[in-house]
C-alpha cells in the first residue's frame, strides 16, 4: 500500500480512509496532531488515549499505544499511565461534553496539579456521538436536539470557556492554548509546544481545538467554515493563554 | 533504597490498614491512587509514610472514578498499582472496574465495608457484596475475596495481585471496617522468602522498543461494533472464567459431616459463626460451619454439597440477604431450608448466633 503524501507518518494505514463523517473537525484536528507527533519524532513513547465520544473513533487512528477508556475519564486514565511511566508522552484526546461536563472535575484538578500530561480538547460546541445534543460550549441560540429553540443563555448559561478557565488555574509551568481547524499549521504549532511542555517536564498543557460537526449543525461546507471562522471565534478566542518561560522564543 | 521492607517473619500488633500498607509493600506494589473515605484513610496514610522509602508512590485524586482509572493507567504501564476505598467510593469504583473487567486489566481494590445504603455508618457492614461481586454494567468478571483476619489480610491482598496479573480479571479484597481499625497480631513476612512466587507485572501501552521495527502499537478498547462481536468476547471471558475458577476458589469449614444444621457467613461474621459452633459442638449440638472465602468465583460445588448433606442452613450476615441470595442462586433446585440472621450494617456475636441456633434445633 503506498501512503497518501498527505498523511502524517503515524496516522494507522489500515484504518484510513477514517471513520469520521465528510467534513468533521476531528480528522483535520488529529492531523495537525500527527504532523506535530511526526516532527518531533515521538511516535514510540506516545501513549494515546481517547474518550467517548465521536473521538472513540480513534481507538486504532494512529500507530501508537492507544487505549479507549469511558467518556470523560480519559484525563484519569493517561494521569495514572503517566505517574506509573513518567518516560511516556501521554495524549488524553476527548470531546468537549468529555472534558467539559462529565469529566470537568478531572481537567480542572489534573491542571490544579499540574501533572505532566497533554490534554487535547476538540469543541464541536455539541454532543457529537448521541446525535447533537447541547453541550458546556453551545453558543447562546445555538438551536440542537435538546435546545431545540436555541440555547437560553440566562436561563442555562454562557458557553464553558475551557482554557480561559484552564489557564486560571494552571500552575506554573502550563501551556494552554486554543486553536481552530481553521488555521492547521497553528494549531500544530501549539499541539508541537503542548507535547514540548510535557517532554520538558515542565507542567500541565491543555489545547482545545475548534472544530466542526456539520452532521449535527446540518451545514453543508460553506455554512460549516462560516460557523467555525465566524461564529464560534466570536466566544472562543484563539491564541495562546499560557506559555512557559522555555516555550516563549520557539 | 531498594531495601526490602520485611525481612524474615515479624510478629506484629497493627491495624487492619496498616496491614493492607504492609502487605501491598510485601508483594511488591509500585503505586497506589486512592481518596479519601472512612474507614479505609489509614491505607493511604500508612502508605505515604512508608512507601517512599522503597521508591514507591502515591496520587491522591480528585475522587474514586479518577481513583480508580488512575490504577488502570498505572496498570496499563506494567506496573502493580491498587486503590482502596468505601462505601459510595466504592459505588464510583464500579465504573472504572467494569472496564478494567471489560479490558482484562489486572486491577486490585481493597474495599474496608461501611454502613449503607448512601453515606449511612463509617463504621462498619458487610453491606457491599453484591456491588463488589456483580456491580457495573457487567457480568461479574472479577475475584472477589473476603478476609476475616489480621493475617488473612496480609495473606490475600498479597494474593490478590498474583490472581490479578495471573488471569487478568480485576480483583478485590473486601474487609470491612472492624477489619481496618481494630488491633490484631499477625506475622508479616516476605512472601518470596517463604516460596510464594510474585507474579510479574508486564505493560500493555508505553512497551520498550521501536514502532514497526521491533515493536507493533497496541490498541486496545471496551466498544465494539456489533451484537455478535460483543456476544463472542463475553462468551470468551465466561469460559475462561469458568475454566479458571477451581484454582481460585478458596473456601473454609468445619464440622459440615454430620451436622444438622451448618452456618454459613463470610469476613468478620464467621468468626463470630466459628465460634458458635465451637461452643454449640461442645454442648453437644450437631452444628457445622461453613465460609466462602471467595465471593467471586462462588464456591458453588462445595457449598452444594454441603446444603445436601444437612437439615438446615443458617446463613448469618452483616446485611439484608446480599450472602443470602448468592447462597440461594447457588443452592437453587435442592430443597435444604435456609434460615437468616441478618443485621444490616450490625456486628454479629457469637452468642447471638448460639441462640438463634438453639432455637432452631
Ligand atoms: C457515563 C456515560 N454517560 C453518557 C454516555 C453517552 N455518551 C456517549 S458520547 C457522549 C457525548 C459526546 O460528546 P462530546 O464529548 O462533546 O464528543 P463529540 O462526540 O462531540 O466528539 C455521551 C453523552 C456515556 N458513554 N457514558
Ligand atoms: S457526528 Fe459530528 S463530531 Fe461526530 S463524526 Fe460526525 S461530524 Fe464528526
Amino acid at each position: 500500500m503506498t501512503l497518501n503524501p498527505q498523511m502524517p507518518k503515524c496516522w494507522r494505514v489500515e484504518s484510513k480512509p477514517h471513520k469520521f463523517c465528510p467534513g468533521c473537525g476531528h480528522g483535520l484536528v488529529l492531523k495537525a496532531l500527527g504532523e506535530a507527533i511526526d516532527e518531533l519524532g515521538i511516535q514510540d513513547r506516545v501513549v494515546f488515549g481517547c474518550d467517548i465520544g465521536c473521538s472513540l473513533l480513534t481507538w486504532d487512528f494512529f500507530d501508537v499505544d492507544t487505549v479507549q477508556t469511558h467518556h470523560g475519564r480519559t484525563t484519569p486514565v493517561i494521569t495514572g499511565l503517566k505517574r506509573a511511566n513518567p518516560d511516556a508522552i501521554g495524549i488524553a484526546y476527548m470531546g468537549d461534553g468529555g472534558g467539559y461536563a462529565i469529566g470537568s472535575q478531572h481537567l480542572v484538578n489534573a491542571a490544579a496539579r499540574n501533572e505532566k500530561i497533554t490534554v487535547i480538547l476538540a469543541n464541536n460546541t455539541n454532543y457529537g456521538m448521541t446525535g447533537g445534543q447541547m453541550a458546556p460550549t453551545t453558543l447562546p441560540g445555538q438551536k440542537t436536539e435538546t435546545s431545540p429553540y436555541g440555547r437560553d443563555a440566562e436561563d442555562i448559561g454562557y458557553p464553558t470557556q475551557g482554557p480561559e478557565m484552564v489557564a486560571a488555574i494552571g500552575q506554573k509551568g502550563a501551556y494552554v492554548a486554543r486553536g481552530t481547524m481553521a488555521n492547521i499549521r497553528q494549531l500544530k504549532g501549539y499541539f508541537k509546544k503542548a507535547l514540548q511542555n510535557q517532554m520538558d517536564g515542565t507542567g500541565f498543557s491543555f489545547v482545545e481545538a475548534l472544530a466542526s460537526c456539520p452532521t449535527n449543525w446540518r451545514t453543508n461546507a460553506k455554512d460549516t467554515w462560516n460557523f467555525v471562522e465566524n461564529e464560534m471565534s466570536k466566544y472562543f478566542a484563539v491564541g495562546e493563554l499560557k506559555v512557559p518561560d522555555q516555550l516563549k522564543e520557539v | 533504597m531498594t531495601e526490602k521492607p520485611i525481612q524474615g517473619e515479624r510478629k506484629m500488633f497493627l491495624t487492619g490498614n496498616e496491614v493492607v500498607a504492609w502487605a501491598a509493600l510485601a508483594a511488591k506494589v509500585d503505586i497506589m491512587y486512592g481518596y479519601p473515605i472512612t474507614p479505609q484513610n489509614e491505607i493511604m496514610h500508612y502508605w505515604t509514610r512508608m512507601a517512599p522509602k522503597y521508591g514507591k508512590k502515591f496520587l491522591q485524586t480528585e475522587d474514586e472514578l479518577s481513583a480508580g482509572f488512575t490504577t488502570i493507567g498505572g496498570v496499563l504501564a506494567g506496573k502493580k498499582a491498587f486503590t482502596a476505598t468505601a462505601g459510595p467510593g466504592n459505588t464510583l469504583m464500579q465504573e472504572p472496574i467494569s472496564m478494567a473487567e471489560m479490558m482484562r486489566i489486572p486491577t486490585v481494590v481493597v474495599i474496608q465495608q461501611r454502613g449503607g445504603p448512601s453515606t449511612a455508618t463509617v463504621i462498619y457492614s458487610q453491606q457491599e457484596v453484591t456491588m463488589t461481586t456483580y456491580g457495573g454494567n457487567g457480568e461479574g468478571f472479577r475475584v472477589v475475596y473476603s478476609t476475616a483476619t489480621h493475617q488473612e489480610l496480609f495473606d490475600y491482598t498479597i494474593k490478590a495481585f498474583n490472581t490479578a496479573w495471573k488471569y487478568r480479571f480485576p480483583t478485590f479484597v473486601l474487609g470491612d471496617g472492624y477489619q481496618a481499625k481494630m488491633r490484631e497480631s499477625l506475622h508479616i513476612y516476605d512472601p518470596e522468602e517463604k516460596g510464594i512466587k510474585l507474579v510479574e507485572p508486564t505493560p500493555t501501552l508505553s512497551r520498550p522498543g521501536q514502532i514497526g521495527v521491533n515493536r507493533e502499537p497496541n490498541h486496545i478498547r471496551n466498544t465494539y461494533n456489533t451484537e455478535e462481536e460483543l456476544y463472542q468476547i463475553v462468551m470468551g471471558y465466561a469460559k475462561e472464567y469458568a475454566e479458571i475458577s477451581p484454582e481460585i476458589i478458596e473456601f473454609q469449614e468445619q464440622d459440615v459431616d454430620d451436622a444438622e444444621i451448618v452456618i454459613v457467613s463470610h469476613g468478620v461474621v464467621s468468626r463470630a459463626a466459628l465460634a458458635a459452633t465451637q461452643e454449640l459442638r461442645k454442648a453437644g449440638y450437631k452444628v457445622g460451619y461453613f465460609r466462602p472465602i471467595t465471593l467471586r468465583p462462588f464456591p458453588t460445588e462445595r457449598m452444594r454439597a454441603v446444603a445436601a448433606n444437612t437439615k438446615k442452613l443458617l446463613v448469618v450476615e452483616s446485611a439484608l440477604g446480599q450472602l443470602n441470595k448468592l447462597v440461594l442462586n447457588e443452592i437453587y433446585g435442592l430443597t435444604t431450608p435456609i434460615e437468616t440472621l441478618l443485621k444490616p450494617g450490625v456486628g454479629v456475636t457469637s452468642e447471638e448466633i448460639v441462640t438463634r441456633i438453639k432455637s432452631l434445633l
